[in-house]
């Protein structure tokens, strides 16, 4: 039960369930950590948007014309949200504000509230899936240099620092060394890992990491697998092969399968969201990099078109810096309220 | 969102078909388009605005040449300054006499580690040793990949699990070389961040006190809109010598490569295609223009092609059409090679134009039908195959029975037959500009329904006269009568 709630509480349910909780003290300081990680990781984003939004509006207002309009654009597809959404969030903003003076504060808050209806969708933000008895399986997919093994370290880091027993399979059987990389961050976070050689089948590795799990038994159990593109179909076969003998141990498992998106991919982010999707029936995304200069809004269509939410976020290269991913914090981070009102 | 921008384009430039001049207002919703194109090419925003401004400039007030459309004109425009901005070309090496020393810098994952492995194959067959260098000293085994890459290419791997230092393991790195007289040396640097200040310094640290000849920036093809930030950083902390763009194998537009050459001014050496270490080519300014602008690249449509298809078998069928024979038997071959997962889909997507279709296959199980029809043809006896015409009721009957199917299939293959055994036949002799010509009439046609089949190419019925040419042609009668009448008088 109590390890449930933890996994289950969210930033803003933090004080509640604190209480009940043995190390409410830690947990609630982590909570305040991971928020102010976030917006660390966002911070470049923000510099960049705040500047340029603040030179749209040099006086108190300004009104709102063609040009205007473009520089908004501008600004909007500089996120990599694509012109699809830019588009569209440029024809809302023309419709309200047309032919009027417009107050930044007005205007960003109406930017940031439809791109908050877009990153949350109909039902609310769903924690991780957990298996309700034995281990959890995560399997985690993802194009090549998109950081799929740095993001599981993270991932087992997060379970281990919870209070779970991890055990990695390294089932990325195909680049050189990317199996000793997995073994070296097993014993930093302190998780158990099976291997195979280089060239072995990467079901047969995820088979015996989930009987592993099972014997053990283990509370977690992630699967890295090799980096592909989506449009190797052969390769994204191999994927689909993986889920089914997963799923010959634990019927419902994988529970989570994460597809690792790497934040300064551009448009393309979104044929990776589809074919993943469609190989393994992906069920979130670990938007990796945010740290750098890219702001990763792809993530923003691959949400509209697939229902596919961020579970979690990479903001650094140390084993800490995993955060879940909450889409006000994002928005907020985005357009950032502090500064804006000036 | 756009598969084909020529169509886009079409539609934008309908009004204008075969008029007059290119003006700032008739061209102004097919720039719209062509930016928008490249705007989910992930090209950068700025790189963008500056690339359209100079294009307008130079289209304006052209003449729209005769038998183009303004759209066509506009894209061949776009397309030419596209190649100008990437262009040169230049993949040479620039390899030195004693000793050549590459570095190799990039974003984290952007592919370095396997682009320093081709990039050694390629200098390996032009019969030079090569000495690579592990510099990344972050990331957790970078040093084993190098010496797993190194054994596989049989290149010798210098690294130092001691050092901490990436500067002096490259300096060691270089004496050794220099000592044992291996003429390049390939440094393979940590991945870093842009906005990195330490690495980066790391970086310019090398690059003083190692002097490397080349430094190379490799580029993640997928990259978006931040390409132009790193680039931007990249080249303010070392003088690049040249770019190599990743992972353009997928269907990654690639338009970075538009932003970070902008940016850098430098050449584009190579291209990465795949993660065999033969993967790596020369950079192609025209087949990237056409990726970019979601055109199709004839080119690579046609390495394909030969890849995959049997060319001996190509060269028969070919040979078999052009005497304007063209059977079941022929049909069942051709349909055998191109019956191969993902193949058609893939090829339509390069041929300019066809992005429609290639829309419409991808719900289609192509390959089931396939089955069906190779069953239906193998049921037939040979002499129904080389001589469909003799297959009557009973025939077809028999042939549906063994193949499993109804006899309206068979019927179905056979009109399919006819259709597809007329088009061959006014293909063949043809050049590949007039059969691409061809192909996309089929399109606009809508013949290429998957739903639907190919229709006989009719004959022609002779020309229709106009109410005003019959007249005329009366008129004209009527004087030649009168004029034999008055000479007979």
């Amino acid at each position: 039960m109590g390890i449930f709630d933890r996994f289950r509480r969210s930033a803003t349910s933090a004080a509640t369930t604190s209480v009940t909780s043995p190390d409410s003290a830690t947990v609630a300081a982590e909570q305040k950590g991971i928020f102010a990680r976030l917006k660390q990781g966002l911070q470049k984003t923000t510099r960049l948007l705040q500047t340029d939004v603040r030179d749209l509006f040099k006086s108190q207002g300004q009104l709102l014309d063609e040009d205007f309009l473009n520089q908004l654009f501008a600004l909007l597809v500089r996120t990599d949200m694509g012109v699809g959404p830019a588009q569209e969030v440029r024809t809302e903003v023309q419709e309200h504000f047309r032919g009027r003076v417009v107050e930044m504060e007005e205007l960003l808050g109406f930017v940031r509230a439809k791109l908050l209806t877009i990153m949350t969708g109909d039902e609310a933000e769903e924690p991780l899936r957990r298996a309700a008895s034995g281990p959890t399986v995560m399997l985690v997919v993802g194009v090549n240099g998109s950081g799929k093994t740095t993001s599981i370290a993270k991932l087992a880091q997060l379970m281990r620092n919870e209070g779970h027993s991890v055990v990695l399979g390294a089932g990325d059987t195909f680049r050189a060394a990317a199996v000793q990389q997995l073994t070296v961050w097993a014993e930093r976070v302190g998780a158990e890992i099976v291997t195979a050689p280089t060239g072995s089948d990467p079901a047969s590795v995820a088979h015996r990491a989930v009987a592993r799990a099972i014997e053990k038994p283990c509370d977690i159990c992630i699967i890295d697998t090799a980096g592909r593109l989506q449009t190797q179909t052969n390769l994204m076969e191999e994927l689909t092969k993986v889920r089914r003998v997963i799923a010959k141990l634990i019927p419902d498992a994988p529970h989570e399968v994460l597809l690792v998106l790497d934040a300064t991919a551009g448009q393309n982010g979104i044929s990776q969201a589809k074919g993943f999707s469609d190989a393994v029936q992906c069920t979130g995304i670990v938007l990796s990099k945010l740290d750098g200069t890219a702001k990763g809004g792809v993530v923003i269509p691959i949400r509209r078109q697939f229902e596919l939410p961020v579970k979690f976020v990479g903001v650094g290269e140390g084993a800490d810096d995993l955060v879940r991913f909450e889409p006000q914090a994002f928005v907020d981070a985005l357009f950032s309220e502090t500064t804006v009102g000036l | 969102m756009f598969e084909s921008l020529q169509e886009g384009l079409q539609a934008a430039f309908k009004s204008l078909r075969g008029k007059g001049k290119l003006t700032e207002a008739n061209m102004r919703e097919g720039l719209r388009l062509v930016e928008q194109s490249m705007l989910e090419a992930d090209v950068s925003y700025s790189v963008i605005q500056d690339f359209m401004a100079r294009v307008t400039q130079e289209a304006l007030g052209q003449k729209v040449l005769g038998a183009l459309d303004p759209g066509q004109q506009l894209v061949g425009i776009v397309h030419q300054h596209l190649i100008n901005v990437m262009g040169p070309v230049d993949p040479s090496l620039n390899l030195k006499g004693d000793l050549t020393v590459f570095m190799m810098c990039g974003l984290q994952g952007s592919g370095k580690t396997t682009t320093c492995g081709k990039l050694a194959r390629l200098i390996q067959g032009q019969g030079k040793k090569v000495l690579l260098v592990a510099a990344d000293l972050q990331r957790p085994a970078a040093i084993d990949q190098l010496h797993v890459i190194g054994e596989q290419l049989g290149v010798e791997v210098y690294s130092d699990r001691n050092e901490k230092d990436p500067v002096k393991v490259c300096q060691k790195a270089v004496q050794l070389a220099r000592s044992q007289h291996l003429p390049v040396v390939i440094l393979d640097t940590a991945g870093r961040l842009a906005i990195d200040q330490e690495l980066m310094q790391q970086l310019s640290n090398i690059d003083r006190h190692v002097h490397p000849d080349q430094a190379y920036l490799v580029v993640d093809g997928m990259t978006g809109q931040d390409a132009v930030e790193s680039a931007r950083a990249f080249n303010s902390a070392l003088e690049l010598d040249g770019l190599i763009m990743t992972k353009l194998d997928g269907d990654a537009r690639g338009g970075a490569v538009l932003s970070v050459k902008h940016v850098t001014g430098v050449p584009i050496k190579f291209i990465g295609t795949g993660e065999r270490f033969d993967a790596l080519e020369p950079f192609r300014p025209e087949g990237m223009a056409g990726r970019i602008l979601g055109m199709g690249d004839i080119v690579e449509m046609f390495r394909t092609a030969q890849e995959t298809f049997d060319q001996d078998q190509m060269r028969q069928t070919e040979e078999r059409l052009r005497q304007g024979e063209f059977n079941l038997e022929d049909f069942r071959k051709h349909l055998d090679q191109i019956a191969r997962p993902g193949l058609l889909q893939k090829m339509l997507g390069l041929i300019p134009g066809m992005g429609d279709l290639k829309k419409m296959m991808d719900g289609v199980d192509a390959e089931r039908d396939m089955k069906g029809l190779f069953g239906i043809i193998d049921a037939m006896t040979p002499r129904e195959r080389r001589n469909p015409q003799i297959i009557d009721q009973s025939r077809r009957i028999r042939i549906a029975k063994g193949a499993g199917a109804e006899p309206q299939a068979v019927n179905e293959l056979l009109k399919q037959f006819d259709g597809m055994a007329g088009l061959m036949k006014s293909m063949a002799g043809k050049g590949m500009g007039d059969r691409l010509k061809m192909a996309q009439d089929i399109q606009k046609q809508g013949l290429f329904d998957p739903g639907g089949r190919l229709a006989k190419p009719k004959q022609s019925t002779g020309k229709r006269l106009t109410n005003s040419e019959r007249e005329q042609h009366a008129r004209q009668l009527e004087r030649e009568r009168r004029r034999k009448k008055r000479r007979s008088d």
